[in-house]
């Protein structure tokens, strides 16, 4: 019997030594970012955020969801800022009060890519409204994020100004597989289809088979990122110093700049706009 | 092809390497896992033991709830825990959220009634075999719990194994609650399945060996100290 008393005693001494992982008890200060699968698959916060981490002592955790999951998150007061690419939702994310101010950081583009056979024939078509409904046309298998994301949304719009349904054909040619960029791309080169995804998140992607960019260029292909600081009126708990540090740091010529260098392949990820965005 | 022959090599620099990102998430799948376990044990045990030997009404339908219970889809209990701790939650002013705290209680209550059930079973069982025995020594259900459970120490070794296999394999629950992020809530799991989304399926399938590798050793060890005990108990 002694034994046994002893044994929980030792097991609830262990509990009270535990080295408690980060996250509990005291810390360094940290802000949570809320924000998208294509600015975290590609990289991106990895490259630019530890100069900022290093300048001002404050750690950014980020949670990357589609754009739409980061707004409900910021919404419920989950995360003291959001970096997202929805300007419709995110005009509406500050309307109802939710978020301050859309500050505009950087822009790059969606692209369509295909397999390099492209059963379409949409390949180097300047127009990518049309390029869908050639696609649409010839029922070649699209793959959809179908997750509510900057980037389902920003595909969505262009069905509609093409003037086509997809989702009429759900499950036939139209393949909705509700997942992120990376996800999206394994599925459309495994089962070499069509689908529309930023250029940060492709150029970062390594399982790309036959896959090959086919339409890029058009204006309506633009991708602009917005950071939105969750309104402390709304949300009293969040961390509205910190959560300013970096957007103006985001903002900042240095800030600007990590974005600009950061770079896959030689290739430049995303363009810095906050000069033209303010 | 390439990508299996890859992943095995990758995997095996980045553990003779001791990759520094790769032992701070096992450390950290290690002690989320490890946390949950402990305290799966202090409610599941003393549960299965009572609902193995008090006598109540409705035993019967607890015992099959929990049996039930072994059998919780990990994203509903993630998206549980989530709804409770978001700060819009019940819970939100502890602010756990996007923790390891928040993931360690999402595994709690996945592996809880693995803990309680398989316990009840155990118990159960030593009852039956010893009842008659323990009732002449004056020893009625309650008293017999602990008794009964350090009687079924090597069998509920396997009990904790079976919970922690679960805690330690599980993504869907954790990837919710903990966002995944970088230092501070990656484990082995979610960077599985965000090395996955980023299309380095040899560096997912790397880590995914590094998980199976860690689960044998630790099976491997806990049957090992068992068996050792076993023996010396005779």
């Amino acid at each position: 019997m002694v034994k046994r008393w002893t044994l929980l005693g030792i097991a609830l001494g262990a509990l009270l030594v535990w080295p408690w992982p980060p996250g509990v008890g005291g810390e360094a200060p940290f802000v949570t970012l809320a924000s998208t699968t294509s600015t975290q698959t590609s990289g991106l916060f990895e490259a630019i955020l530890p100069r900022f981490e290093a300048e001002t002592g404050i750690e950014v955790r980020v949670v990357a969801v589609g754009t739409g999951q980061a707004l409900r998150i910021g919404r419920s007061g989950d995360a003291d800022l959001v970096l997202v690419h929805d300007r419709a939702a995110e005009e509406r994310f500050i309307e109802e009060g939710f978020g301050l101010v859309r500050h505009e950081l950087m822009y790059n583009d969606f692209v369509i890519v295909g397999p390099g056979d492209d059963p379409a024939g949409v390949r180097s078509f300047a127009d990518a409204v049309r390029a869908l409904a050639q696609i649409a046309a010839v029922r070649a298998t699209f793959v959809s994020r179908g997750d509510d994301s900057g980037t389902h949304k920003a595909e969505r719009r262009l069905w509609r100004i093409a003037g086509v349904d997809p989702t009429a054909s759900s499950g036939a040619w139209y393949r909705e597989v509700g997942a992120g960029m990376g996800s999206t791309l394994n599925t459309t080169a495994a089962i070499g289809a069509y689908t529309l995804t930023d250029r940060g998140t492709w150029l970062s992607f390594k399982n790309r088979r036959e896959l090959e960019i086919l339409v890029e260029g058009d204006a309506r292909l633009a991708n602009h990122y917005a950071a939105i600081a969750v309104n402390p009126g709304r949300h009293p708990h969040v961390k509205r110093e910190a959560a300013a540090r970096l957007i103006e740091w985001l903002l900042s010529e240095p800030g600007q700049r990590a974005i600009d260098n950061f770079r896959i392949q030689g290739q430049r990820l995303f363009v810095p706009s906050a000069a033209s965005g303010r | 092809m390439r990508d299996l022959t890859e992943a095995f090599s990758t995997a095996l620099r980045m553990i003779l390497g001791g990759d520094p990102e790769l032992l701070e998430i096992v450390r950290l799948s290690l002690e989320v896992s490890t946390a949950a376990l402990f305290l799966a044990a202090c409610v599941g045990l003393p549960l299965g033991g009572l609902v193995a030997l008090l006598r109540f009404p409705g035993r019967r339908f607890v015992a099959i709830l929990l049996n039930a219970l072994m059998g919780l889809p990990p994203v509903v209990v993630g998206l549980l825990v989530y709804l409770m701790l978001s700060r819009s939650g019940p819970l939100g002013g502890l602010g756990w959220l996007f923790t390891p705290t928040a993931m360690i209680l999402a595994q709690f209550v996945l592996i809880v009634p693995i803990v309680a059930s398989l316990t009840r079973q155990v118990v159960e069982d030593l009852w039956e075999e010893y009842e008659s025995q323990l009732r002449s020594l004056g020893a009625g259900p309650l008293r017999a719990i602990p008794t009964l459970l350090w009687d079924g120490r090597y069998r509920l070794v396997t009990t904790l194994l079976a919970g922690f296999g679960r805690a330690i394999a599980e993504v869907g629950a954790v990837i919710i609650v903990g966002g995944n992020i970088a230092h501070v809530t990656r484990v082995m799991t979610t960077a599985i399945a965000l090395e996955t989304r980023k299309g380095d399926l040899a560096l997912a399938l790397a880590l995914g060996l590094v998980l199976l590798g860690m689960s044998l050793g630790i099976n491997a060890a806990a049957s090992l100290v068992t068996e050792f005990a076993r023996r010396r108990e005779g």
